[in-house]
């Protein structure tokens, strides 16, 4: 039925993922580290945010399981038998989210509708044939293919359906998150060896040693904003379509993989060179440290964007240049994302750098490391064992600090045109294609709205998981509070 | 605690029932329960008490400047007949700087980095008395005259990190006075010094305190501090106060077997090679403060009752308090300490030197102008030169930035040295490749000062001890890992651990815990020779007693040398069989204990000597003020190193440096007194 | 201290010299010439002699480092590298697709961009220190605390919603100032206003939050303590002892940007139609006029280095520690 198609950055997505499994490992083994985590667990922002970045990861993940589908019977135009039949398939990428999300993808509009609307946003000649079978134009709003389809003529009734379905789904929302919260309640009874009732206490008087309650009501608000804009997808344009004609909710909902993208991987990109570099300086000094330092000075000394724009130009030339590189349109707006955290990482590893480098001088001149030196340990065993593991907070907390810039700098360097591939769906380039239509009367806001939303949600939830835990990671924040 | 005192002084300042906590998460935990003290117009009360009692919470709750999550939780804090604790905030900065100052213990820390000497006077002033102008500038001076400032002028005009140690604390007691206060909170003051400015603080605050009959509130963990400068004496221990006394008596008969442990846990000559008195276990955490007498659990004569009820306070002598549920007659149990003498103090000095140091230097260079060209050097040490032999210890002492550490970092090849020799069984380590140096590395280790700093957090205990055992591939060990946890288990009983401490982790342990895993990391390898550098001066008193007797233990079994890095004369005394005293990056004298001790020749040994406050109201000599503070290694001064601050300085002192003399065959003195 | 600052210039040469070489090799050596001249072209009108032509309108048909058909000095002159590169010390940067020179239009544009930048800079200080210093003096109270909740929440907006939504309510919606656009003289101000408005309020959230971390680190110091036990009030403490201390970490991260301001914001100039140097980049990355975005790269950098030195230069001002050394 298909063939799968791995993508470079679907490789580093799940590279991430196994990452961060080990991290997970090492943190259940070290209990300085579990420490810390269980510190991130008791906080309620903390967990509440963790809750929300966990969705937008899983629609990221599922968007990172490429294919590309076969197309229907071919059998017709060849002239082999079926035995030599080869299978031929699209040249078109899906990933298995395109699968679930189906009719949101398939369902295209002409052009722009507003949300939950039934007909067109401006007016077209359409021609209707009149009762008496002749044919008279008229300039009216189109009625749209898929958006109320089900409601037939009965246009009028699109309220009562839509306030019916957002009652439905929010019984059904209270019904899953009461069984959700019996659950918890019930598995930490039996963890802690107390009737229901405590248990329950328990959770939301947040005497238990995981935020419980904040988890428990950011999933309260994920289902009661999340059902019922499922059901209301499956007949509606929730959040309108597009100047293509192409459902909002859907370009939203794949925006995530790539803000995701940027954020991850860009440090992933980065994180090795800024680790060993920022290492090497602060324990070896002398020349090598000038060298690292000069490094790093040069290249923070070009303004972030303007170094971006350069390098993005350059990357531009050199793939419209080689279109040979690339099997699908996929794989080179692929290529480009890539490159572009690559980019993204050049610019900022520095500063992570910069900070590594400062703790190392300070953790070599600590009476451990000498004592390590005193039994002739080798430097790389130094580094390993005693250097490297009481950097890690600083590189956690530098990751996840990194992330919510990191989503923000792409919607802008997108919309400035040296972000990613056009055809690539981004919050930056949907901000980008909103934006142009400000100027309509009346106003296109649906999409920009949309953006808006997701974003903003992605981000704080990220601002407020890192903060979280850099306080629980900085053992100076720690051990004060 | 209710008894009236018939005291004829004017009462300045009690303190009634007054409790503090500290929050933790959702719980409070308590920090001090219920004390009560007063303090009169021109006496000192004594807060004594190791780490954690509680003691600078009290001093900090006084003025209500206790941190974001301190809390009073009750109590009456009487100043001059306002309740403190009831007074408007408005008000209250009437008192604090006012009717009451404060100073603290790190003067580094304490005064405003980018503000002037002047500036931070001139707030007093003007906050409290309202001066200004020319009157101002006139009494700022006459204060920094009074502090013993030499040159206020231009004081002044100065930034803190222009000054010395010595002197910040000079300023920090200046600004303290500046607001004309009745009384006075002194929180640790010479803690950060060195002796001789120690003594030179002390002396200035003794004097103040005369010339101003002001009431002082001292807390301190010093017992020598408190029989140089106390009326009376509050012992704390875990938030309580447990004794209390005017000074004759406490030191005359201690009475809670908390307070006689403490004196019994001191070093000093009395107990010379013998074992120490050490207190077992530890402090009580505040979150299980156990019911009854806090103490009980680490007490000797604890029985039923003080598990279960908390004493009440008991009159044994006049003024003289004690909270303890024993008799008078089982209260009078004078511990001594058994004289177990080891055998190898009274050794010869036939052994082969395990360690010989000639004419050691480590310089480091001094940086300046465009190019970063040495302009000159730190001469941190110039030209040392030890001999030590298996089995001995000897002390190596001066005060801070003598050069002390240095020289032990530079015979483990921790840092390089510029010239000399070190010799370890007669091969030499100066300028051997790491390679060279790696079978030799077994055989010198170190113990450092911090025991928070010298283990990696991030490894286990069995990690930490097993790291050099690995790194050295120990004969005898094999590289299997049941041979290797064996090995681990056993030196961990050797330094009185429970060999299961192996799988946790360095933060699970006490301060003294930690220095014990520091010394099984040393002792893993079998080395002869260890450098320990300071070792206990991070430590409380009962538990740097532990650490000593440990490390007379160990040297009594498997015949260790140490040199023992110090500036603690108590612990040299106790401990070394032979002293070398550092200057300037150089020794100027050196001999056996009772030599250098006992007779000291050198002035620099004597006026260092004379500093050392003693825990003892009858021995104290005759103080040899020091003046001025040690001058930068950087630029020491010509001729002898010492001749600016020498009352015997002659006219050769400041020409060169003198040469060594010998004055027995094991002491020898660099001193033009003695050509 | 003198001698101190000589050797921070000595050692922007250097620094100078290696951005030098980075955007060298990122302009020609990634790709040559050809591939610039194909992909300027668009694929139908490439021939060989177009992409010559092409090369030689712009000075790029010479070989990158040494012209071995020259002679003399024109050896190492006579080259890419030294026409497009080593001159830019000089101030040279040639000319844009359009024709005009660039160091001419860069000067011209300057003005524009410093209207708008520098007073969004100074307000935007003003008032997220002054906003950093309220939520320090209430701290771990209601104020506090929701202050810092709203400083996460604004920084958790991008930039492009600042201005949409700005020019959105204050432009379209309440037709206060005009939408865009740029005038010279006294009529500049009601273009000024909204990107400066916009400008410092997109700033606030990180701003506020960062410096509020500076002030209560400073506030949990020993010399805050021994401030308080002198009696001073605690907006005394604040002002007098951590402000002045605090400005030693803040102004590294300030003064550093000042010169920068002469590039002016590429958002905010793009979306008002303000003839600055940010707009200029803009427009040179949308028309890939690669001499343009080469030059602003090299000046960003040339600013930044000022800006470094100017940082060390604010610190012998407000750290004593470094003016008596």
């Amino acid at each position: 039925m298909m063939t799968p198609v791995v993508l470079w950055s679907d490789v580093l997505i799940w590279l991430l993922v196994l990452a961060a499994s080990v991290l997970g490992w090492l943190s259940r083994r070290n209990p300085l580290l579990r420490a810390a985590w269980q510190r991130v667990g008791r906080s309620r922002a903390g967990m509440a945010s963790a809750t929300v970045l966990l969705v937008f990861v899983c629609i990221g993940l599922l968007d990172s399981l490429h294919y590309r589908p076969r197309l229907e019977d071919s059998a017709g135009r060849g002239t082999g038998t079926s035995s030599e039949k080869t299978a031929v398939y699209s040249v078109e990428v899906l990933s298995l989210l395109d699968f679930l999300l189906t009719p949101l993808r398939t369902r295209t509009e002409k052009t722009y509708s507003e949300p939950l609307a039934t007909r067109a946003h401006a007016k077209e000649s359409i021609e209707i044939r009149d009762a008496d079978g002749q044919l008279r134009q008229s300039r009216d709003y189109p009625r749209l293919k898929h958006g109320g389809a089900h409601l037939g003529s009965d246009e009028a009734r699109r309220d009562a359906d839509v306030a019916e379905r957002v009652l439905r789904a929010l019984g059904l929302a209270m019904l899953v998150w009461w069984m959700l919260a019996a659950a918890t309640a019930a598995l930490l009874a039996r963890r802690q060896n107390c009737s229901h009732r405590q248990a329950w206490r328990r959770i939301w008087h947040n005497e238990s040693d995981l935020a419980c309650n904040a988890v428990l009501a950011a999933i309260a608000a994920l289902l009661l904003c999340g059902l019922p804009l499922a059901i209301l997808a499956s007949d509606y344009h929730v959040f309108g379509t597009d100047k293509v004609g192409q459902d909002v909710l859907y370009q939203v909902l794949k925006s995530v993989r790539t803000a995701l993208v940027i954020g991850l991987v860009t440090t992933l990109v980065m994180l090795p060179v800024a680790i060993f570099l920022g290492i090497v300086a602060g324990y070896f000094r002398g020349w090598i440290d000038d060298l690292i330092q000069y490094l790093y000075t040069t290249l923070s000394s070009i303004p972030g964007v303007l170094l971006i724009a350069a390098a993005v130009l350059m990357m531009q030339v050199l793939i419209d240049t080689h279109p040979q590189w690339f099997a699908t349109a996929a794989e080179r707006a692929d290529l480009r994302l890539l490159a572009l955290c690559c980019i993204l990482g050049v610019t900022s590893w520095t500063g992570l750098c910069r900070l590594l480098r400062g703790e190392t001088l300070k953790l070599r001149e600590l009476e451990y490391i000498q004592a390590a030196q005193a039994f002739g340990v080798s430097d790389l065993r130094i580094i390993a064992r005693h250097i490297l593991p009481n950097l890690m907070h600083i590189v956690i907390i530098a990751l996840v600090m990194d992330f919510s810039s990191l989503v923000l700098a792409e919607a802008v360097l997108s919309y400035v045109g040296i972000g990613v591939d056009p055809t690539m769906i981004s919050f930056g380039t949907m901000i980008n294609n909103a934006r142009l239509e400000l100027a309509r009367e009346p106003m296109v806001w649906w999409s920009l709205a949309a953006a808006f939303v997701f974003m903003f949600t992605l981000v704080l939830a990220a601002n407020l998981l890192a903060d979280a835990m850099r306080d629980a990671f900085d053992p100076r924040l720690a051990g004060s509070a | 605690m209710s008894q009236e005192t018939t005291v004829n002084e004017k009462r300045l300042l009690e303190v009634r029932d007054l409790s503090i906590a500290f929050a933790s998460g959702r719980s409070l935990l308590a920090a001090v329960e219920g004390i009560a003290f007063e303090v009169a117009a021109g006496e000192t009360l004594a807060l004594l008490g190791e780490s954690g009692c509680g003691k600078s919470a009290t001093a900090l709750a006084l003025l209500r400047l206790l941190p974001a999550a301190g809390r009073i939780l009750g109590g009456e804090v009487s100043f001059t007949g306002r309740d403190l604790l009831r007074l408007p905030e408005a008000d209250m900065r009437g008192v604090r700087g006012g009717g009451m100052a404060m100073i603290f213990q790190e003067p580094a820390t304490s005064l405003n980095p980018v503000l002037t000497v002047g500036r931070q006077m001139a707030e007093v002033l003007e906050h409290h008395l309202g001066l200004a102008g020319q009157t101002m500038r006139a009494r700022s001076l006459e204060l920094l005259t009074a502090v013993g400032i030499a040159d206020p002028e231009r004081r002044l005009g100065e930034y803190p990190f222009q000054l010395s140690g010595g002197m910040k604390q000079r300023v920090m007691i200046a600004v303290a006075l500046a607001g004309n206060p009745c009384l006075l909170i002194a929180d640790e003051p010479t803690t950060a010094l060195d002796v001789t400015i120690q003594a030179q603080i002390l002396e200035l605050l003794r004097r103040l305190q005369a010339e101003r009959a002001m009431g002082m509130l001292l807390i301190t963990h010093d017992l020598g501090v408190v029989a140089q400068m106390a009326t009376r004496v509050g012992v704390m221990y875990a938030g309580e106060i447990v004794e209390e006394a005017p000074r004759a008596a406490f030191f005359a008969s201690p009475r809670h077997p908390y307070t006689q442990k403490l004196f019994a846990a001191l070093p000093n000559l009395a107990r010379r090679g013998g074992r120490l008195e050490t207190i077992p276990g530890q402090v009580p955490p505040l979150s299980a403060m156990p019911g009854g007498c806090r103490f009980a659990a680490r007490c000797a004569h604890a029985w039923d009752l003080c598990r279960q009820e908390a004493p009440q306070w008991r009159e044994v002598g006049p003024d003289h308090r004690v909270r303890c549920h024993l008799d008078d007659e089982q209260g009078r149990v004078h511990s001594t300490g058994s004289k177990k003498v080891i055998a190898s103090t009274t050794g010869t000095l036939a052994t082969p030197a395990l360690l010989a140091v000639a004419d050691l230097c480590v310089h480091f260079p001094i940086r300046r102008g465009l190019l970063q060209r040495p302009v000159g050097y730190v001469r941190a040490v110039d030209g040392v030169s030890l001999e030590l032999a298996r089995g001995r210890t000897l002390a190596l002492v001066g005060e801070s930035g003598c050069g002390k550490t240095t020289v032990g970092k530079a015979i483990l090849q921790l840092l390089p040295a510029s010239g000399g020799s070190v010799r370890l069984l007669g091969q030499e380590l100066v300028g051997q490749s790491r390679r060279e140096l790696r079978p030799l590395r077994r055989r010198l280790q170190m113990i450092f000062q911090d025991p928070f700093a010298s283990l990696n957090p991030r490894m286990a205990v069995g990690e930490i001890i097993g790291e050099g055992m690995r790194a050295l591939a120990m004969p005898g060990t094999n590289p299997q890992r049941p041979d290797r946890a064996a090995a681990i288990a056993a030196v961990l009983q050797q330094v009185g651990l429970d060999p299961a401490a192996a799988g946790r982790y360095p933060h699970e342990f006490s301060g003294g815990q930690r220095q014990r895993i520091a010394i099984a990391r040393a002792l893993a390898v079998q080395p002869d020779l260890v450098v320990c550098d300071e070792p206990t001066s991070a430590l409380d008193v009962s538990v740097q007693a532990q650490i000593l007797n440990l490390l007379a233990d160990l040297q009594a079994d498997l015949g260790l040398a140490y040199l023992f890095i110090t500036h603690n004369f108590a612990v040299v005394d106790h401990l070394a069989h032979a002293v070398a005293v550092m200057y300037l990056g150089r020794i100027v004298e050196q001999g056996t204990v009772d030599e250098v001790l006992r007779s000291p020749q050198h002035p620099y040994t004597r006026a260092l000597l004379s500093a050392v406050p003693s825990p003892r109201l009858d021995e104290q000599p005759e103080f040899i003020r020091l003046p001025g503070e040690i001058p930068s290694p950087a630029n020491p001064p010509d001729g002898c190193h010492f001749h600016p601050r020498c009352r015997q300085a002659s006219a050769v002192c400041r020409e060169r440096y003198p040469g060594t003399s010998t004055l027995s065959t094991t002491h020898t003195v660099r001193c033009h007194l003695y050509r | 201290m003198l001698a101190y600052l000589i050797r921070r210039l000595l050692y922007a040469v250097p620094i100078l010299i290696g951005v030098n070489l980075i955007t060298f090799a990122l302009f020609f050596v990634v790709n040559t010439p050809d591939d610039m001249a194909r992909m300027q072209l668009g694929v139908k009108r490439v021939t060989p002699e177009a992409i010559e032509r092409w090369k030689a309108e712009r000075g790029y048909d010479k070989p990158l480092f040494i012209n071995p058909a020259a002679t003399g000095s024109a050896v190492f002159t006579d080259t890419i590298f030294f026409a497009k590169s080593a001159r830019m010390f000089a101030a040279d940067f040639g000319r844009a697709e359009d024709g005009r020179d660039i160091a001419r239009e860069i000067v011209s544009r300057m003005g524009p961009s410093l209207a708008i930048a520098l007073p969004t800079f100074i307000l935007g200080l003003l008032v997220t220190v002054s906003f950093a210093l309220l939520l320090t003096f209430f701290r771990a109270s209601y104020l506090d605390f929701w202050g810092v909740v709203l400083c996460v929440a604004m920084m958790s907006i991008s930039g492009l919603f600042y201005i949409i939504g700005g020019q959105y309510l204050v432009s379209k919606l309440w037709r206060l100032v005009p939408i865009s656009g740029y005038g010279g003289g006294l009529e500049a101000w009601k273009f000024l206003i909204l990107p400066v408005l916009i400008g410092v309020i997109s700033g606030i959230g990180s701003s506020t939050r960062w410096y509020r971390t500076i002030f209560l680190e400073e506030i949990s110091k020993d010399y805050v303590r021994t401030a308080r036990a002198k009696g001073l009030a605690e907006a005394a403490v604040l002002f007098r002892h951590v402000l002045q201390n605090a400005m030693i970490p803040i102004l590294t991260g300030v003064v550093v940007v000042i010169p920068l301001l002469f590039m002016g914001s590429l958002l905010t100039e793009s979306f008002f139609g303000i003839p600055g140097l940010g707009s200029y980049t803009i427009d040179a990355i949308n028309a890939q006029d690669f001499a343009v975005v080469r030059a602003m790269v090299f000046i960003g950098s040339v600013l930044y280095i000022v800006g470094l030195i100017l940082t060390d230069l604010s610190y012998t001002l407000v750290d004593p520690r470094i003016r008596f050394q």
